[in-house]
C-alpha cells in the first residue's frame, strides 16, 4: 500500500497544526461558529447530535494493521470504544471532544492517516474498488490513480470552495464496486480498440435530493492527461455550479441542466486551454513511482483447491468469500452487520484482534468497502479455516455478505444533526427477521439501503430495496424504493407510495420479498424479477393486499 | 406550549440544557417555560454564552406530558437509541 | 483596512470611486458596470485604472481592455464563494494578466494561502487579520501537491 515519503508526512503533520491552530482561534472567539464550521468540516470535524463527530479518510478503503491499532487505541482514549464504517470507505468516531481533535490529529499522523476533506464543500476522500488489486476481473489496480487524485485535491487552492461537495470514484474492473455512476465524477480505467489503457471519464451523479447517474464526458482521456481533465471539470463546476440554493449546487444539476452536450463542450473546451497550457502533465515517473507502492504481495505459488462446503465455515466461504486472481489465494469479506446489531460498527477489541489476525497470517492490508463491510483481499485459501475461526471469536463472521441481512445503514437519528429519522434500528429489525440464512440464502443477492433523510448517506435510491426515513408531524415515516443499483447495471430506485410506519416497515419489506419469492423466474434476484415486472406486483402486496395467483 | 431551551457546549460538543441563567446536563434538570416570553427572554441571554464562546447553536423546543415532542430531543435527552449504554441515559444508571 | 501589496504592507494609491460618483484626479478603481459605462474616457484618463469584478463576472468577460488595466480586484460577497479563485487563476494562468490581482471583501485568513497560490499578490485585509498574522498565513504549510499560478514546484517535483 502507499507510504508516506517525508513530503508526505510534513503535510501531514502542517495540516495537524493549521487545524490546531483554527481550534485554538475558535475556542478564543477569533472565529466565529458560522466561520468555524466550513473550516473544522474540511477536517472532517461535525457537530451531531450527542457530541462531535470525527470523519477519519481511509483513502480509497486501504488500511494497515497497524492503522488498525491506531484506531482501536484512539476509541479507547478519545472516544468511547468503537467506531463506525460508512458508506465512503471512511471511519467515524462519534464522541470526541472539539479541544482534543488536533491530539488526535496528531496521533493520526503517526500512522499516515488524516481527516483531510472527509466534508466540507471541497474534492473529498477518493474511493475505489474495494476488492482493487485483487479481483479477477480488473484491468490494473486503480488505487494509484485514486492515490494521484488525493495527492492533487489535497488543499486544492482553487477548489476547497466549492458551490458543494465533490466525491471521486476510481474502478477498472467491469464489475462496479464503486458506485461509479452515482459519483460527482468517476474515473473507469478501460482499454482502447488499440489495447492502451486510458480513462473513461463520468460525471453528474449523485443521490441526495434529486438522484441522477453520471454520464460519460470523456471516452477516453490519456494517462498523463487525467488531473488536466479533472481540472477542466472542476473549473467548469466551480464557475457555474449553482450558489444560490444548497439543494441544486452539486454537479449533478448543473451537468444535469446543461445536458449531455454542453457539458462536455464545456469540459472538453477547458481541457483545451489546459492542455495547450502543459502545466498539469502527469509524467510517466511520478506514475510509476506511485503504483511501485501498490504492487500486490509476493503471493506464493499455490493451485485453487477446493474450498470447504460443510457447516459454518462452508456457509461463510460460500457467502463471503470471493474469487481471487491468483491461484490458491481468495478475498474474503468481514462483515460488519451481525443481525441485530449496527451496521459498520466495530469496536476496539474487534479491530485489535483484526489486526492481530492480519500480522498472523501475513496479510498486509485491509479494506473498508462502501456497503459499510472488511475486506481482507489477499487470503491464502488454506488459510481460510483458521481466518474464519478466528474471526468467529471476534464476533465478525456473521455469513451474509451481498444478502438481504447485509444491509447499507447511515447513522440516522440516532446520532445524525441532519436526519429526520432512526435508521439503525429499523436495519436491526429487519436483519432480525430475515435472519434465517436458509432463506437469506434462498433470497440470494438483495441490496437493502437504508437513510434517515433525503441526503441519502445510507445510498437508499441505489437499493434494490431503497428506504429513506421521513418525519412527518414528529411521527418517523419510511418510504419503500424499489429497483434501484449502484453496480454496473445502475438504477435509480422508484418510489412505491406513501411511507410505512414505524411497525409497519418491516412487514412490508418482508411482503415485497416474499412476493418475489413467489414470481421469480429461474436464476433472476429480485432486481432482475422487478426490472421484468415492475411496481405493481409489490406495490400491491406491500400495502396489504394479497398476491394473486397469476404465475 | 411549554418549552425547553438547549444548546451544545463548544468545547466537546456535548447537550445542554437552560435552567436560570445558566446550563444544566440534563432535560430533568432544565427549566421549562410555560411563558413563550419568558422562553424568548431566555433565548436572548443565551445568545451571550454564544458570543463567549461557550455554547452553539442554541434554541427552543417543545414540550409535552414532559417529554419532547420530537424524537430529535428524545434522541438528544437520552442517547443513541440502538446504544443504550451510551449517552446521558448511561450516567443515569 | 491595510493593504497588503505583494507581501508588504503598502499604500493604497487607488480610490474606489462609487458608479455615482464624480471621478478624482488619480488612480481609480471602478465596477465592470462604469467600466463599459464610460470605457473610452476611462481609458483615455492618463492615470492607472482597476476593475472590481464581482464573485459572478468571470474575468474573460472584459476581452482584449485586460492589457490596458493595471489592477483587478476580486470581491469576495461571503468567504464560501469559491468563484474567485478561479478567477484569479484564470487571470494569471490563461489571461496572462501582470497587473494586480486584488482580494477584496469578506474572505477568511485561512484562506490567504490559497488566493496567494491562485495568483492574487494584493489584499485588503479584513480587521481580524492583522500583517502579522498575514505573514503567518503563509507559512503554515511548506509544500504543495499541484501546480497553480504561483509556479511553486510541486511535491511530485521536488521528488525529483
Amino acid at each position: 500500500m502507499y507510504r508516506y515519503d517525508e513530503f508526505d508526512a510534513r503535510f501531514v503533520r502542517e495540516r495537524t497544526e493549521q487545524f490546531r491552530f483554527q481550534v485554538e482561534r475558535r475556542l478564543k472567539g477569533e472565529l466565529t461558529e458560522d466561520q468555524f464550521k466550513p473550516l473544522r468540516l474540511m477536517n472532517g470535524l461535525y457537530l451531531q447530535l450527542h457530541a462531535y463527530m470525527l470523519r477519519i479518510a481511509v483513502p480509497y478503503g486501504t488500511l494497515s494493521a497497524r492503522q488498525f491499532r491506531k484506531l482501536a487505541e484512539i476509541a479507547r482514549k478519545y472516544d468511547k470504544g468503537y467506531g463506525h464504517f460508512t458508506t465512503r470507505q471512511n471511519m467515524q468516531f462519534n464522541w470526541p471532544a472539539l479541544k482534543d481533535v488536533p491530539d488526535i490529529l496528531g496521533e493520526l499522523a503517526t500512522v499516515e492517516m488524516h481527516c483531510i476533506q472527509t466534508s466540507g464543500n471541497c474534492i473529498r476522500n477518493v474511493t475505489a474498488d474495494h476488492f482493487a488489486g485483487a479481483a479477477a476481473d480488473e484491468i490494473e489496480d486503480p488505487r494509484p490513480v485514486a492515490e494521484l487524485i488525493r495527492q492533487w485535491s489535497s488543499l486544492h487552492p482553487e477548489f476547497s470552495f466549492l458551490p458543494r461537495k465533490f466525491k471521486i470514484a476510481v474502478i477498472a474492473a467491469r464489475e462496479d464496486r464503486a458506485a461509479l455512476r452515482y459519483h460527482d465524477a468517476a474515473v473507469e480505467i478501460v482499454k482502447n480498440a488499440e489495447g492502451r489503457t486510458g480513462y473513461r471519464v463520468w460525471v453528474g451523479g449523485g443521490m441526495g435530493r434529486t438522484p441522477y447517474l453520471g454520464y460519460v464526458v470523456g471516452d477516453f482521456v490519456e494517462k498523463p492527461d487525467l488531473l488536466g481533465f479533472l481540472e477542466a471539470i472542476m473549473r467548469v463546476y466551480n464557475e457555474n455550479g449553482r450558489r444560490d440554493n444548497l439543494f441544486k449546487a452539486r454537479i449533478k444539476i448543473l451537468a444535469h441542466s446543461l445536458g449531455e452536450t454542453e457539458m462536455r463542450e464545456r469540459v472538453l473546451r477547458e481541457f483545451k486551454e489546459i492542455k495547450a497550457a502543459g502545466y498539469l502533465q502527469v509524467p510517466e515517473a511520478e506514475r510509476a513511482r506511485i503504483a511501485a507502492y501498490f504492487a500486490p504481495p509476493e503471493f506464493e505459488t499455490l493451485t485453487d483447491e477446493p474450498l470447504p462446503t460443510d457447516g459454518d465455515l462452508g456457509r461463510w466461504i460460500a457467502n463471503n468469500v470471493a474469487p481471487h486472481k491468483q491461484p490458491g489465494y481468495a478475498i474474503a469479506t468481514i462483515s460488519l452487520k451481525p443481525i441485530g446489531g449496527v451496521p459498520g460498527d466495530i469496536n476496539a477489541d474487534q479491530l485489535d484482534g483484526v489486526a492481530q489476525l492480519m500480522d498472523d497470517f501475513g496479510l498486509t492490508e485491509i479494506r473498508a468497502s462502501h456497503e459499510q463491510n472488511l475486506v481482507l483481499p489477499h487470503v491464502r485459501q488454506k488459510d481460510l479455516p483458521a481466518v474464519f475461526a478466528r474471526l468467529t471469536a471476534l464476533g465478525l463472521a456473521t455469513p451474509n455478505a451481498g444478502l438481504i441481512t447485509d444491509i447499507i445503514c447511515c447513522p440516522g437519528l440516532d446520532y445524525c444533526d441532519l436526519a429526520n429519522a432512526r435508521s439503525i434500528p429499523i436495519a436491526q429489525e429487519i436483519a432480525k427477521r430475515f435472519a434465517d440464512l436458509e432463506r437469506q440464502e434462498d433470497i440470494g443477492e438483495l441490496k437493502i439501503k437504508m437513510s434517515g433523510c433525503i441526503n441519502a448517506c445510507g445510498h437508499h435510491h441505489a437499493g434494490h430495496i431503497g428506504i429513506l426515513g421521513v418525519d412527518k408531524k414528529g411521527v418517523e415515516y419510511y418510504q419503500l424504493l424499489l429497483g434501484g443499483s449502484a453496480a454496473e447495471d445502475a438504477s435509480i430506485g422508484e418510489i412505491m407510495g406513501p411511507g410505512f410506519g414505524e411497525h409497519e416497515i418491516v412487514d412490508a419489506v418482508d411482503r415485497v420479498v416474499e412476493a418475489y419469492r413467489k414470481l421469480r423466474q429461474p436464476g433472476e434476484r429480485f432486481l432482475d424479477t422487478y426490472r421484468r415486472l415492475g411496481m405493481e406486483p409489490f406495490k400491491n402486496v406491500a400495502y396489504g393486499e394479497q398476491l394473486h395467483a397469476a404465475h | 406550549m411549554v418549552q425547553m431551551l438547549t444548546a451544545n457546549r463548544l468545547i466537546d460538543g456535548r447537550v445542554l440544557y437552560w435552567k436560570e441563567g445558566g446550563w444544566v446536563e440534563t432535560l430533568e434538570d432544565a427549566e421549562r417555560f410555560t411563558d413563550t416570553a419568558a422562553a424568548e427572554a431566555a433565548l436572548t441571554a443565551a445568545k451571550d454564552f454564544v458570543a463567549r464562546n461557550l455554547v452553539v447553536n442554541p434554541y427552543l423546543f417543545e414540550i409535552k406530558d414532559g417529554r419532547p415532542v420530537k424524537e430529535r430531543e428524545i434522541i438528544r435527552a437520552a442517547g443513541p437509541s440502538v446504544r443504550t449504554d451510551l449517552g446521558k441515559q448511561a450516567d443515569h444508571v | 483596512m491595510p493593504l497588503i501589496r505583494n507581501g508588504a504592507v503598502a499604500e493604497d494609491t487607488y480610490v474606489t470611486v462609487a458608479d455615482d460618483a464624480a471621478l478624482p484626479d488619480g488612480a481609480v478603481i471602478v465596477s465592470l458596470k462604469r467600466f463599459r459605462a464610460e470605457r473610452s474616457d476611462l481609458l483615455a484618463r492618463n492615470h492607472a485604472l482597476g476593475v472590481v469584478l464581482t464573485s459572478d463576472q468571470s474575468p474573460e468577460t472584459l476581452g482584449p481592455d485586460l492589457d490596458r488595466l493595471s489592477v483587478v480586484v476580486l470581491e469576495f460577497p461571503k468567504f464560501r464563494d469559491g468563484r474567485p479563485f478561479s478567477w484569479a487563476r484564470l487571470l494569471r494562468t490563461r489571461l496572462k494578466f501582470t497587473g494586480e490581482i486584488r482580494a477584496r471583501g469578506d474572505f477568511l485568513y485561512d484562506q490567504i494561502a490559497y488566493l496567494k497560490r491562485v495568483g492574487v499578490d494584493a489584499f485588503e485585509l479584513p480587521p481580524a487579520i492583522t500583517p502579522e498574522l498575514f505573514a503567518r498565513a503563509l507559512s503554515e504549510m511548506t509544500n504543495v501537491y499541484q501546480p497553480s499560478a504561483d509556479g511553486r514546484e510541486t511535491i511530485s517535483a521536488l521528488r525529483g
